[in-house]
């Protein structure tokens, strides 16, 4: 072979094992790594994985922050409409961090279904919702529309055959 | 009125940018010269009339015109003056405006300081600059314009600039970043320019140097004024969060680096052609990109303020065609590039060579930028799959983003003494043996002293790779400083002649390298040794943060031009002695009626002691956030040398020099090959 060709191909199975190897571990960093965001009523059903790392996003609930006196723990509750999470942190919240307003905390749901955050991000525009939560609110919103509704067909379902059984009863 | 002439000046500018990108490419190919010159006056004529556009709008933020949408959304009567000029940019459309303003700067350079270049080049180049122009004008003025009016019920109140934007900070950062993106355009289209005509050598590279080195350097200063700002101004001590638009704006900057250096192989040398150019093609795509991904909302991220998704479609289309077209151009006119007529020999070089230590840099650096935008892309596409809602944390990026800068840090220190087409393996090695020893010596050696204490306990192995790497860096480059100057003779007086002949390209590689290890030395250092505590604190208590006692002393209520604000007074101490007062502040911004912290900060070469506010808790209590940040001014210091090396290859007097009579284009003697030999 032409050396110079030579020094050509080894360059060439030099690259392709390197990205290979180099494409393995991306994917395997990014399944590592990768934090996904759960909606309070995801992880209160328990679809949400307990001690790993995640995300949960919602409106803080009017009421609920409560502080210690003697340290910088602090308990509040977020809400997507459908479901309140409990969520617990040491820290210092952020600036834009309200009552009524939307938060993403990022941390580890233990046993009882608490997020224990690490890190508390808070809008910081007063326009802004972090697009996951806008989301999250939505869907839930919706569900909860398509509930009331299935519950409406359920109820009017049910009166109607009371209504026959009582009819029929009168038969 | 004033609105109505800057409307008018953009759309006049916009005309002008559609003449500029058609007729002086179809006089390159008609012959027409004088068609071919018309695009230096056109890009001169569009400078005008954007800089009146922006002045216009500057203007309108000066005068309180709240009847102007954007400056009711973005201005108050009480903002100061200073911010109020600064606001222009302080929000999508006038930071848009400002893009097309900077972009318009860069084609009226090209026009001015191309007299040396061949015609054809040079109306080509800036027609390309003016279908950019074209895309970026119809963009702001279909989907973004910043005169758009509120009438006819205008507000008497405007509903002030976001107060984390009211700093010093983005009166700079936002114009050098994009002096730096807009800069990659003008690399662009002397890349698209070369494939058009299939004229591409080392006189091409020698012409497109400075131009993609002054892109870069803006650039580096950019995101290291973006990091500085963050850092004292988010309020929590950070410089780098790993976010998406920081990731944009490193995207470039990576392959800008691996652009500068591979375009010195195709100026010395003749080679990485095709590579060169397709750097330069993606280097401006990435902007591109960054620009879309900061402007349509797709992202979260602290700098994804209210988005419109139309927005997003237009970029995302106007990106579509500049990478697909330019893309097919590559694909299709490659090859013609890579083959010169005027070729007489195969560029050869060997496994060891500088070429080899470029190509490794490249190959390094670009996989950096790969690792990247697949970390920043991965969220997207998978909320796109359904897969979920994903956000990929720092871990991701520090894992792969470390080794390689490590990686490129041992090279580099090889690379300064290799030579063009082979080097000696022995000769390397001899080199870096006492470099190796002084940096095993000073990484093994130095951690005892920077812990707290002498023990195995606080004794960090991350510090020891930090400064071994650091070491290497500075050891290998000084040494070959030092051979330069010993060369000849080995008097005093003919050391002190060779340093000045040493041409400033030389020097700005020495002080852009030496910078990049100061910058590594700052961040691995301050990651190992930063100290942080929150803590709770009323005036009167006290607090110890490695070694240094911080006092509460007192809490007062001041107020500002257009916010109010807690203000604590907190003295450090060391050894009983006082060493800093600092005053954070919680400041309540009225018209927005939003909360932002001030931090405090007392900032030395060493360390940083970085102090803010937390939030108000029962009593007179207070959350506090105490830092002491060894080492972190360091990360900002190597990146302005960085900057600086760039800036002194850029004056370089090779690229001073008018174009030669003959058309010959041996490369220069220039001063690392001179010097390797």
């Amino acid at each position: 072979m032409h050396p110079l060709r030579k020094q050509r191909l080894q360059l060439v199975i030099l690259i392709v094992v390197a990205a290979a190897l180099v494409i393995g571990l991306v994917v395997y960093m990014l399944r590592e790594n990768g934090n996904f965001f759960y909606t309070p009523a995801q992880i209160i059903s328990g679809e949400a994985p307990q001690n790993t790392f995640l995300r949960a996003g919602g409106m803080v609930v009017d009421g609920s922050v409560l502080r210690s006196d003697d340290s910088l723990w602090v308990q509040f509750k977020i809400t997507d409409g459908v479901e309140s999470l409990t969520i617990e942190h040491t820290g210092i919240l952020p600036d834009l961090f309200a009552e009524g307003e939307a938060a993403i905390a990022s941390g580890k749901v233990d046993e009882n279904l608490v997020l224990q955050a690490t890190q508390i991000l808070a809008k910081h525009d007063e326009k802004y919702t972090p697009p996951e939560v806008a989301d999250a609110m939505n869907a839930a919103y919706k569900a909860k529309q398509e509930e009331k509704e299935e519950k409406e067909e359920k109820e009017e379902k049910e009166e109607k055959e009371e209504k026959e059984e009582q009819s029929g009863s009168y038969k | 009125m004033i609105a109505e002439y800057g409307h008018l000046a953009l759309i006049i500018a916009l005309c002008l940018s559609i003449v500029q990108a058609i007729v002086p490419m179809v006089g390159s190919f008609a012959g027409y010269r004088t068609w071919m010159r018309l695009g230096h006056s056109l890009a001169i004529g569009q400078l005008v009339f954007v800089a009146i556009s922006f002045a216009c709008l500057t203007a309108a933020f000066l005068q309180d015109d709240f009847s102007l949408q954007y400056v009711a959304n973005n201005s108050n009567t009480l903002l100061p003056t200073q911010f109020k000029v600064s606001a222009v940019w302080g929000a999508h459309e006038g930071s848009l405006l400002l893009w097309a303003l900077i972009l318009a700067v860069w084609s009226a350079a090209v026009a001015l300081f191309s007299s040396h270049l061949p015609l054809v080049l040079s109306s080509r180049v800036l027609s390309i600059l003016g279908a950019i122009s074209v895309g970026f004008g119809l963009f702001i003025l279909l989907t973004s314009n910043p005169f758009a009016r509120i009438l006819p019920f205008s507000p008497t109140e405007g509903g002030d600039l976001n107060p984390l934007l009211q700093d010093f900070g983005l009166i700079v950062h936002p114009p050098m970043l994009y002096m730096g993106y807009v800069g990659f355009s003008v690399a662009f289209a002397f890349a698209v320019a070369a494939l058009i005509g299939g004229q591409f050598d080392s006189a091409w590279a020698r012409w497109a140097r400075p131009w993609i080195n002054s892109a870069w350097v803006f650039l580096t200063i950019g995101i290291t004024l973006g990091s500085w700002w963050a850092y004292y101004e988010l309020g929590w001590g950070g410089w780098w969060f790993w976010d998406p638009v920081e990731n944009a704006s490193l995207m470039p900057w990576l392959v800008g680096t691996a652009l500068v250096h591979s375009i010195s192989v195709t100026e010395k040398r003749g080679a990485f052609r095709s590579w060169t150019l397709l750097l330069a093609i993606l280097a401006f795509s990435l902007s591109l990109l960054g620009t879309f991904l900061v402007r349509s909302g797709v992202l979260t991220s602290v700098h994804a303020f209210a988005n419109d998704p139309e927005r997003g479609v237009f970029i995302l289309a106007f990106l579509g065609l500049v990478v697909g077209s330019s893309l097919l151009l590559f694909a299709l006119r490659g090859p013609v590039v890579q083959r010169q007529k005027g070729d007489t020999e195969v560029v050869s070089y060997s496994g060891l060579s500088r070429e080899m230590m470029l190509l490794l840099n490249n190959v390094l650096l670009v996989s950096a930028m790969a690792m990247i935008l697949i970390g920043t892309l991965y969220p997207l596409i998978a909320d796109v799959l359904d897969l979920g809602k994903i956000s990929v944390g720092p871990p991701y990026f520090n894992f792969f983003f470390v080794p390689m800068t490590l990686g490129l840090m041992v090279a580099m220190g090889f690379a300064v003494f290799s030579r063009w087409k082979k080097t000696d393996a022995n000769m390397l090695l001899q080199k870096g043996m006492v470099p190796f020893l002084i940096s095993l010596s000073a990484a093994l050696i130095l951690p005892l002293f920077l812990a707290e204490s002498i023990s195995w306990a606080t004794y960090s192995i991350t510090a020891v790779i930090t400064l071994g790497a650091s070491f290497w860096v500075v050891t290998m480059s000084l040494e070959d400083l030092w051979q330069k100057l010993d060369r000849g003779s080995s008097k005093q007086s003919s050391r002190l002649k060779n340093l000045t002949k040493l041409p400033s390209s030389y020097w700005g590689m020495q002080v852009a390298h030496i910078g990049i290890a100061v910058c590594a030395l700052g961040v691995g250092l301050s990651s190992v040794y930063d100290v942080q505590k929150d803590v709770r604190m009323v005036p009167g208590d006290r607090v110890e943060v490695a070694g240094y006692e911080f006092t509460f002393d007192s809490l007062d209520f001041v107020q500002g031009p257009n916010f109010g604000a807690s203000r604590a007074q907190i003295s450090a101490y060391k050894n009983d002695r006082l060493v800093a007062v600092l005053h954070p502040e919680k400041r309540k911004y009225e018209a927005r009626n939003q909360v932002m912290t001030e931090a405090a900060l007392d900032a030395g070469l060493t360390r940083d002691l970085y102090v803010s506010l937390g939030e108000p808790l029962k009593g007179d209590a207070w959350a506090i956030r105490l830092h002491v940040k060894p080492f972190v001014r360091c990360i900002w210091l190597g990146g302005l040398m960085i900057g600086l090396g760039g800036l002194l290859s850029v004056m370089d007097k090779r690229y001073r020099r008018r174009r030669k009579p003959s058309t010959q284009t041996a490369p220069q003697p220039a001063a690392t090959e001179a010097a390797a030999q």
